[in-house]
């Protein structure tokens, strides 16, 4: 059969990764096998637990967490040290949560199945050195349902961790207890949202709740709750092995954010796939590292980190993939994969298909969100048809800034928002191909919300 | 009718028990019972291949929650099916990046080889043909699963091969 199963895999051999600079990565075999207990054990895992628990305070490892800015690798770029210091902890404050958003939906984006997949370990590991900085009681992996193959990698690496004492009571002869279970998801988007990745947990319907309070102060079940991402958490071992400064060194010149990224390519290149690399490397060389536009094809615009972070032009490949300089053009790193658009394919029909995403996985929890997207989906295929009115581009204007920042609960409309707002800018001249009725003429009829 | 309608028609829902102490276990995970809620909907899935209406009280009843609260949740999340689904669920990805390779001729050519749409089950009970969010299988694009694995990619001439090898 000529269709072969799906298995992550990065791009660079065993023989180009080593500690001091892939410290994501430089366990992963060039098979693709899963990192088990022993060889990862053997290759210094665990180490940082070990050290830590037994000679740093929690007050420590967030202090080295902050210096080293491990800035969130779910999209947000928040500081997982801030984070980490923020959380409601000590005296009378009960022991809470530290969830692993392993709910990896964001279009484009295929980095943390990777680490599930081949070194669940170095979650494990990084969870731990979390719980301990959040004085957590349980950790929760929130895994997405259709990951079948990195829940099973997953929930044998808890076992044999739990086997080893590196879970359970007094961890490594700490005194420190920790376990963690696994939770598999039954699909939905929204359920990466932290404030809806909770309310899931707790089983309920995936509604985003509203901040503050912030999980920090009371997330599941009432008690302080840290959500980090997958990558996140797999950055804190190395930094805690090494320390702050070696970390901001990995990405040297390139970027004030520290540390190393897994980036990404997907859309028709000669070689998609994944890359451990500085961050702050150029989008160029990733692009470069790809091969290029498959077949000769001109590069025309691109996502830098999934569907809901703005369109790029190839004016910008020269700039930064860190979480400041993307932001400063208007976008957002996000994941740091790259979806490449060549000069063939339409900015309409790819904006279409986002949205129709968008308005399918909203919750419908907040109106301009449940009634906003269907409406916008409505008219980018009117506009795709070329039976859009006079009006309409203006009109996906208001519906962008209406479905923009601080209008909702979560940050799903203003996700759904940032690619259509910079698609209008950069390739309005499509959007306005599709006009060819007079106002009120084409689509007068109220829209039917629902049928998206 | 098939057999899991003709039983509930006749006994009402009974939820095995093997099952209830597997979701009785998935409970002690948690807090409050209500968190277990989504994996025992998975569990009596995995067992009668959907949900039935009456599933909904029973399993409230083994987690001591309100039917509302179970059949909320039921209805809101994408891989809880409500209806009967054909004995292999294929999921086809219909995102960002398998879109620009050109999944949309992958999904056309699935419907003419199944002759359904989308949300539709083959007459002989084979095949359910379910859109989903992207499968984080965006390099290699355009991809699916069905049931448990993932495929990728997948040409629209590779469509009858594909589905040859389940029964």
């Amino acid at each position: 059969m000529s269709v072969t199963r799906y298995h992550s895999q990065l791009r660079q051999s065993a023989a180009e990764r080593r500690a001091e600079t892939h410290p994501l990565t430089w366990r992963l075999r060039d098979d693709g096998a899963r990192i088990g207990l022993d060889e990862y054990v053997g290759k210094d895992g665990y180490a940082a637990v070990r050290e830590v628990l037994n000679r740093q305070s929690p007050d420590d490892v967030i202090a080295t967490m902050k210096e080293a800015n491990v800035r969130g690798r779910g999209g947000a770029g928040f500081s997982a040290g801030m984070k980490w210091s923020l959380t409601m902890k000590g005296g009378s404050i009960p022991r809470g949560y530290l969830v692993c958003n392993a709910d990896e939906m964001e279009p484009g984006t295929f980095k943390d199945r990777l680490l599930l997949e081949q070194q669940p370990h170095l979650l494990i590991e990084g969870m731990i050195l979390g719980a301990y900085a959040n004085h957590s009681r349980y950790g929760y992996i929130f895994l997405r349902g259709e990951y079948v193959e990195a829940a099973r990698a997953v929930q044998q690496a808890l076992d044999e961790a739990r086997a080893a004492g590196w879970l359970g009571d007094d961890i490594a002869g700490s005194g420190f207890d920790f376990d963690i279970a696994l939770h598999t998801g039954a699909g939905r988007y929204i359920c990466g949202e932290e404030t809806a990745l909770i309310s899931s947990l707790e089983g309920k319907r995936a509604n985003p709740r509203a901040k503050p309070p912030f999980p920090g102060q009371s997330g599941a079940w009432g008690k302080p709750t840290v959500v980090n991402n997958v990558e996140t958490f797999c950055n804190a071992p190395a930094v805690m092995a090494h320390g702050a400064k070696w970390y901001q060194d990995l990405s040297g010149e390139l970027s004030n954010d520290g540390g190393t990224k897994l980036f990404g390519v997907s859309g028709k290149v000669e070689r998609t796939g994944l890359w451990e690399l500085p961050i702050g490397t150029p989008a160029s060389e990733l692009l470069e590292r790809a091969g290029g536009l498959r077949d000769g094809r001109a590069l025309k615009t691109w996502l830098p980190g999934g569907g809901s972070t703005g369109f790029l032009l190839p004016e910008h490949l020269d700039s930064a993939l860190d979480f400041d300089t993307i932001g400063k053009l208007g976008s957002r790193l996000g994941t740091g994969l790259l979806t490449v658009v060549n000069e063939d394919q339409s900015v309409l029909s790819l904006v279409r298909n986002l949205e129709q995403f968008f308005a399918r996985e909203s919750c419908g929890w907040c109106t301009p969100c449940r009634d906003g997207l269907p409406w916008t989906v409505k008219i980018l295929q009117a506009l795709e048809r070329g039976e859009g009115e006079h009006g309409d581009v203006e009109l996906l204007d208001k519906l962008a800034d209406d479905l923009g920042p601080g209008k909702t609960f979560c940050a799903h409309a203003p996700g759904a928002a940032m690619p259509l707002q910079s698609a209008l800018k950069y390739f309005r001249d499509e959007f306005e191909r599709g006009v060819t009725h007079p106002p009120r003429t084409a689509h007068a009829d109220p829209i039917p919300v629902g049928q998206v | 009718m098939n057999d899991t309608a003709r039983t509930i028609a006749r006994d009402g829902f009974v939820i095995e028990p093997e099952d209830r102490r597997a979701i009785e276990h998935e409970r002690d995970h948690y807090e409050q019972p209500q968190a277990a809620c989504i994996e025992a909907l998975k569990i009596v899935q995995r067992r009668h291949g959907w949900v039935p209406d009456a599933a909904i009280p029973a399993i409230a009843e083994v987690l001591g929650v309100g039917p509302a609260d179970v059949e909320g949740v039921a209805t809101f999340y994408s891989l809880i099916f409500r209806q009967p689904v054909g004995r292999h669920v294929i999921l086809v990805c219909d995102s960002s990046s398998c879109f620009l390779n050109d999944y949309e001729e992958l999904r056309d050519a699935l419907s003419a080889e199944l002759g359904i749409g989308f949300g539709q089950t083959t007459a002989d009970g084979r095949f359910t043909l379910l859109p989903v969010c992207c499968l984080g299988a965006c390099d290699r694009g355009p991809a699916l699963m069905i049931d448990d694995c993932t495929y990728g990619p997948v040409a629209p001439g590779d469509v009858a091969d594909l589905l040859e090898g389940f029964s």
